[in-house]
């Protein structure tokens, strides 16, 4: 961020008005703002983070905001992604996004990138901005964007949601830790959850985004205690905060001081092929609703089995047992295995390792019912709501 | 010693967000939280019994890693934090 302020344009008339309370105070004052209009923010997604981080970025004046997203608004995004309205579910993110960030700040320049993030493209998009601020969704892209800001030398703001749980850091800046100094390597697949099929409450990547965007300034400004070498731990239930201290690992593979990452790499490889979990079971018989629907009809011999949360059976259900996945082990013996199950969750992915359980249980004659009830209520019954 | 569970690591201890272990070290603290929950040991620890790489224990707010690992000695008030990467937030 050096040689920032040297090279500022001035803020004509309308701009001192719109930052009068940033250039009153002098953390901020001229050379703060300033300082902002030449800052270059990358904004790796316009979702649950990224929408409070673009949105007050946009706001506080950060002159040229990029944005990368290849996806496009639905309902079930409107909980939390503030920077998308009820209008705007069809389109694309980075329109809708780069609509709002202009009526909130026409003097912004937004820069839409509408692609996935890949080892193809992050070094040269990187290279363009000072600051990359991280609110993906998923590990590949978590390491990615982490490999390519050390590779690039751009501070990595990082925070990440679950539930009701965050946490936010600086990562990769060259005094601190980075993401892999944290965590050398992902979970195997299926280990942890997905937001999808975890849920999140609406406010937290509010909290979480805004910590990023304050950090974000902070940088930018070069004032205050930045979250480097700082974990901030977020749980918004007991509305606890807590910090943890990270080091520099001097092992690290992307950062230590014999790195053996000196190149971005396939990062779906890196997080998708190790661990014993990683493989998907290959044996079970899938069973489409249409078939279920029919046999159903036809008066067919089967057990629904359904294997979701109770507070999923209900938002709806298809009148399956209910038995969550995971007490499925202690409660097996409410199954008769000389019955033919139909199991189901919500899309296909617990009823899938229901299934191998029960294969492996001695269980012969399961299915998994391919898509879910989402694929019930699509396909079958339109009354069955989708969430 | 209380030992904080994170949120996705809750469905596999009883649902609890934090437990109780008298314990002289880090390593005494864990065995008698996968003890009461077996179904949790798989997530912390890999085939060759050592802590997950996605998974950080603190003591207070001290990687263990950079403290003794599993024989750093806690006293009863000490507070164990177990850490997992999550990866949500543009979803």
């Amino acid at each position: 961020m050096t040689g920032i302020a040297e090279k500022a344009a001035a803020l004509n008339n309308d701009e001192i008005l719109r930052y009068s309370r940033h250039l009153i105070m002098p953390e901020v004052g001229m050379e703060g703002q300033l300082k902002l209009k030449q800052a270059k923010v990358l904004c790796i997604g316009a979702g649950g983070l990224g929408s409070p981080l673009a949105l007050y970025l946009a706001a506080a004046g950060v002159g040229t905001l990029g944005i990368v997203d290849f996806d496009v608004v639905d309902f079930t995004n409107l909980q939390r992604q503030v920077i998308h309205g009820t209008s705007d579910v069809g389109r694309k993110k980075l329109d809708s996004a780069a609509d709002t960030l202009g009526e909130i700040n026409p003097n912004v320049e937004v820069r839409k990138f509408d692609t996935r993030l890949s080892s193809a493209n992050a070094l040269e998009l990187f290279r363009e901005f000072d600051i990359i601020a991280d609110g993906t969704d998923n590990f590949p892209t978590r390491y990615l964007v982490n490999d390519a800001c050390v590779l690039t030398g751009k501070p990595n703001v990082y925070g990440s949601i679950f539930r009701f749980e965050g946490q936010a850091s600086v990562f990769a800046t060259k005094e601190g830790p980075c993401y892999r100094c944290l965590y050398p390597e992902p979970p195997p697949p299926g280990l942890v959850p997905s937001c999808a099929e975890g849920g999140v409450l609406g406010i937290l990547p509010g909290l979480v985004g805004i910590i990023q965007a304050t950090e974000t300034i902070k940088l930018i400004l070069g004032s205050g205690e930045p979250l480097i070498g700082r974990l901030l731990l977020v749980d918004a239930l007991a509305m606890r905060f807590r910090e943890l201290k990270l080091r520099k690992n001097p092992d690290c593979p992307v950062c230590g001081v014999n790195p053996t990452v000196t190149e971005l790499i396939d990062y779906n490889q890196f997080c998708g092929i190790r661990g014993e979990e990683a493989a998907a079971p290959s044996t079970i018989k899938d069973m489409t609703v249409e078939e279920l629907k029919q046999r159903l009809d036809k008066g067919d011999d089967l057990f629904v089995l359904d294997v979701r949360e109770p507070h999923e059976y209900q938002i709806c259900n298809i009148g399956g047992h209910l038995i969550p996945l995971n007490d499925l082990p202690k409660r097996v013996s409410e199954l008769d295995s000389s019955r033919e199950i139909v199991v189901h969750c919500k899309m296909g992915g617990r009823s899938a390792k229901a299934v191998d359980f029960l294969k492996q249980s001695g269980f012969t004659r399961v299915h998994n019912l391919a898509g879910g009830i989402t694929a019930w209520a699509e396909r079958i019954d339109p009354k069955v709501p989708k969430y | 010693m209380k030992i904080l569970v994170p949120t996705p690591l809750r469905q596999y201890a009883g649902r609890q967000p934090a437990f109780e272990a008298p314990a002289a070290t880090v390593g005494e603290a864990l065995s008698a939280l996968t003890a009461t929950y077996p179904d949790l040991r798989k997530h912390l620890y890999g085939e060759d019994g050592k802590l997950r790489a996605f998974v950080n224990v603190y003591l207070n707010d001290d990687d263990i890693r950079y403290l003794q690992n599993d024989a750093t000695t806690v006293k009863d008030t000490d507070i164990l934090s177990i850490v997992p990467s999550i990866a949500g937030g543009r979803l």
